[in-house]
């Protein structure tokens, strides 16, 4: 999962739909793995995939007229369940970045832990990159990390995104927190003592 | 600030990042089956052992069957599973309540009823319905997997600190409403991402009236909002109820925690970044009609019309109704109702299982509704049997399962099958949630008995 993340241009999948939960992402009956293999198959399992197992031809991942590592999401994506499945399914399935108005925190940090970038973008300019794409299937989008910025290519806007300085270094570098945390163990022992003796 | 989230929080804090996340100490691990075995993979891909072993409690509750689990789970890929959960927490040296251990349940009904879950602590847990230890005065939030891992490897986690949230509600509950129709009428008026980057601290006549059980069910709902978590500064109530539970301090420990304990209340002068009120008169019984627990309603007011959702929003909603059967404008009182179930982290507590009985006592089962009665753990299934609830339950038709998360999200055999109508005590009405095509309406337990025994969506305070 870990991988180095810089600037990413590429076509977008478009999901106009809000609230999209966890439970949607990846079904519960999904969850049984006990690694982190295979779940970007059943990603979106219940809108993509009849009871009999047979592509639904309307679901945009469905539908070859679009496709990219960029899916675009309306507003609170990701709510829900805590279920890191969902990153995984998203992962994957070979998205890298998550754009939308609005993300829950949870599944936020899931992305983020899994070097996907979610991207919260202006509920204005998430209109207009469904408007971009809907015109134009093949546009893309330019997410460039170091700079913080997402450009809708087609139209040429562009927008600031935040993100700190810390999980910026972290995905730039292909770092995670556990490799943070275990160089920082004095400091936990410190704060056990002090506890402790208080 | 001074706002009782801070005191505990900032207690916690072992360093704040430069430019960063704040790296936050847990006093509680909580883990179940389903969000662990990849952290321990990862432990020992990384060759770690669990850096404070003692804080971690370890039980199965989502794969756990509600009937015969003295025999083998018959899904083998769930067996794997609860299996692993089993060899991971030997081969880290974990406490372990395994199925049939008198201790198990689910995580989050065990946690505050066995005692682990106190005032002031940090706990953390892979589940986003981690927010109930809330209760007890605890933060309490639901993590994913990879953060279960550091926890695991370091007893802390990197997090960004949420702001603050005060929601209070004012004046006495009405007759026939519970703690899940005060979470659910809140859930309503906030949207389900209303409070997303806060957490939320209850407060008010009407949430201090609240027994311990409505107080867990009301912290559980917390992150229905979008809240990382909600929490109700400790008072008498939380004291009496901890007081004697197994794993709670005793004696002279005891004595001193309760003195530390009532320290733990927001200051006169806090400030909130959002502050929040509602009135208790306000509220009625409540029912979801939608795919999201925001979209609820008092049970005898009608489906909104699509005018009133803004313009981004009409598809999902569509959607939703589409999903559901229901139309803009319809009543809910009087749809015919296929399934009821009453469990979950939710309303899986014995007070939940008393409402219930009050309503089914001297009555029969509806013909056509199929009921599951799924106690939280083993100690509520104890309670209900002391309590004589399960003949209640047995006369009118009923029969009690064995504990575990069920028919919340039918990760076990408890599955409501495509198209059919289900009104459930649990928590999530998403699509699919309770089965592939399942229709979900939330409840409280006494709308869910009154369902239970009249076969459609019936009013419950007719039955009082």
């Amino acid at each position: 999962m870990k991988q180095k993340f810089d600037i990413i241009t590429s076509t977008c999948v478009p999901l106009p739909l809000e609230n999209v939960d966890t439970d949607q992402i990846i079904p519960a009956r999904f969850l049984k793995a006990t690694d982190k293999k295979g779940f970007g198959d059943n990603l979106f399992r219940d809108w993509r995939y009849d009871k009999e197992g047979n592509p639904i031809k309307s679901f945009v991942l469905n539908d070859p007229t679009y496709g990219g590592c960029i899916l675009v999401a309306g507003k609170n994506f990701g709510s829900g369940s805590s279920r890191e499945h969902a990153a995984w399914a998203i992962a994957g399935y070979g998205f890298r970045v998550v754009i939308s108005s609005f993300f829950a925190d949870i599944h936020k940090n899931n992305e983020l832990n899994n070097f996907v970038l979610p991207v919260v973008v202006s509920e204005q300019f998430l209109a207009e990159l469904f408007d971009s794409i809907n015109k134009n299937p093949k546009m893309e989008v330019k997410v460039d990390l170091p700079n913080q910025t997402v450009t809708n290519l087609a139209t040429g806007k562009s927008e600031k995104f935040e993100i700190n300085g810390y999980k910026k270094y972290c995905l730039m570098n292909a770092l995670d927190d556990i490799d943070f945390l275990l160089e920082n163990k004095d400091k936990i022992e410190a704060w056990e003592k002090k506890q402790k003796n208080a | 600030m001074n706002t009782l989230f801070d005191k505990i929080w900032d207690k916690h804090v072992v360093q704040i990042v430069e430019d960063g996340p704040t790296q936050l100490y847990i006093d509680r691990l909580y883990c179940h089956e389903v969000t662990s075995p990849q952290a321990f993979a990862g432990m020992r891909e990384r060759g770690l052992k669990c850096f404070r072993p003692d804080q971690i409690i370890c039980m199965p509750d989502h794969n756990t069957p509600t009937h015969d689990q003295d025999k083998p789970i018959e899904d083998p890929v769930s067996r794997h599973q609860v299996d692993t959960l089993a060899k991971n927490t030997a081969d880290f040296g974990l406490t372990h309540f395994g199925m049939l251990n008198p201790k198990n349940g689910i995580i989050h009904v065990v946690g505050p009823e066995r005692g682990l879950s106190l005032p002031g602590m940090t706990i953390v847990c892979g589940d986003s319905h981690t927010s109930t230890h809330g209760a007890m005065g605890a933060v309490a939030f639901g993590i994913g997997t990879s953060e279960v891992e550091m926890v695991m490897a370091s007893q802390c986690i990197l997090q960004s600190k949420p702001k603050s949230m005060r929601i209070s509600v004012n004046g006495e509950l009405k007759k026939g409403v519970t703690a899940k129709d005060v979470a659910l009428y809140i859930m309503s008026k906030m949207s389900t991402s209303g409070a997303t980057g806060y957490f939320v601290e209850y407060a008010g006549s009407a949430v201090k009236s609240l027994s311990m059980e409505g107080r867990l069910t009301l912290s559980n709902l917390t992150i229905e909002m979008g809240a990382r978590g909600g929490f109700i500064a400790p008072d008498e109530v939380t004291f009496e109820y901890l007081k004697g539970r197994e794993y709670a301090p005793k004696g002279a420990d005891w004595d001193k925690a309760v003195e530390y304990w009532k320290t733990l209340k927001s200051g006169d002068d806090a400030v909130f970044d959002k502050d929040i009120t509602f009135d208790a008169a306000d509220i009625e019984p409540m029912v979801t009609y939608g795919t999201n627990p925001g979209m609820g309603m008092g049970i005898t007011q009608h489906i909104p019309t699509l005018d009133t959702v803004d313009a981004a929003g009409q598809i999902s909603y569509k959607k939703s109704l589409d999903y559901m059967g229901f139309q803009p404008g319809d009543s809910l009182l009087g749809k015919k109702v296929d399934y009821v179930f009453c469990g979950s982290c939710t309303n899986g507590r014995i007070e939940d299982f008393r409402a219930f009985a009050s309503i089914v006592k001297g009555r029969k089962k509806a013909e056509g509704v199929t009921c599951w009665l799924v106690p939280g753990s083993w100690m509520v299934d104890a309670q209900i049997r002391e309590e004589g609830l399960d003949k209640i339950f047995e006369e009118a038709g009923f029969a009690l399962r064995q504990p575990g998360c069920s028919a919340c999200l039918a990760m076990n055999d408890d599955k409501i099958p495509a198209g059919k109508l289900s009104v459930s005590t649990s928590n999530r009405n998403f699509e699919g949630r309770q089965g592939p095509g399942a229709r979900t309406v939330l409840a409280s337990p006494l709308v869910a008995a009154a369902a239970a025994v009249t076969g459609v969506i019936t009013d419950p305070r007719t039955m009082m």
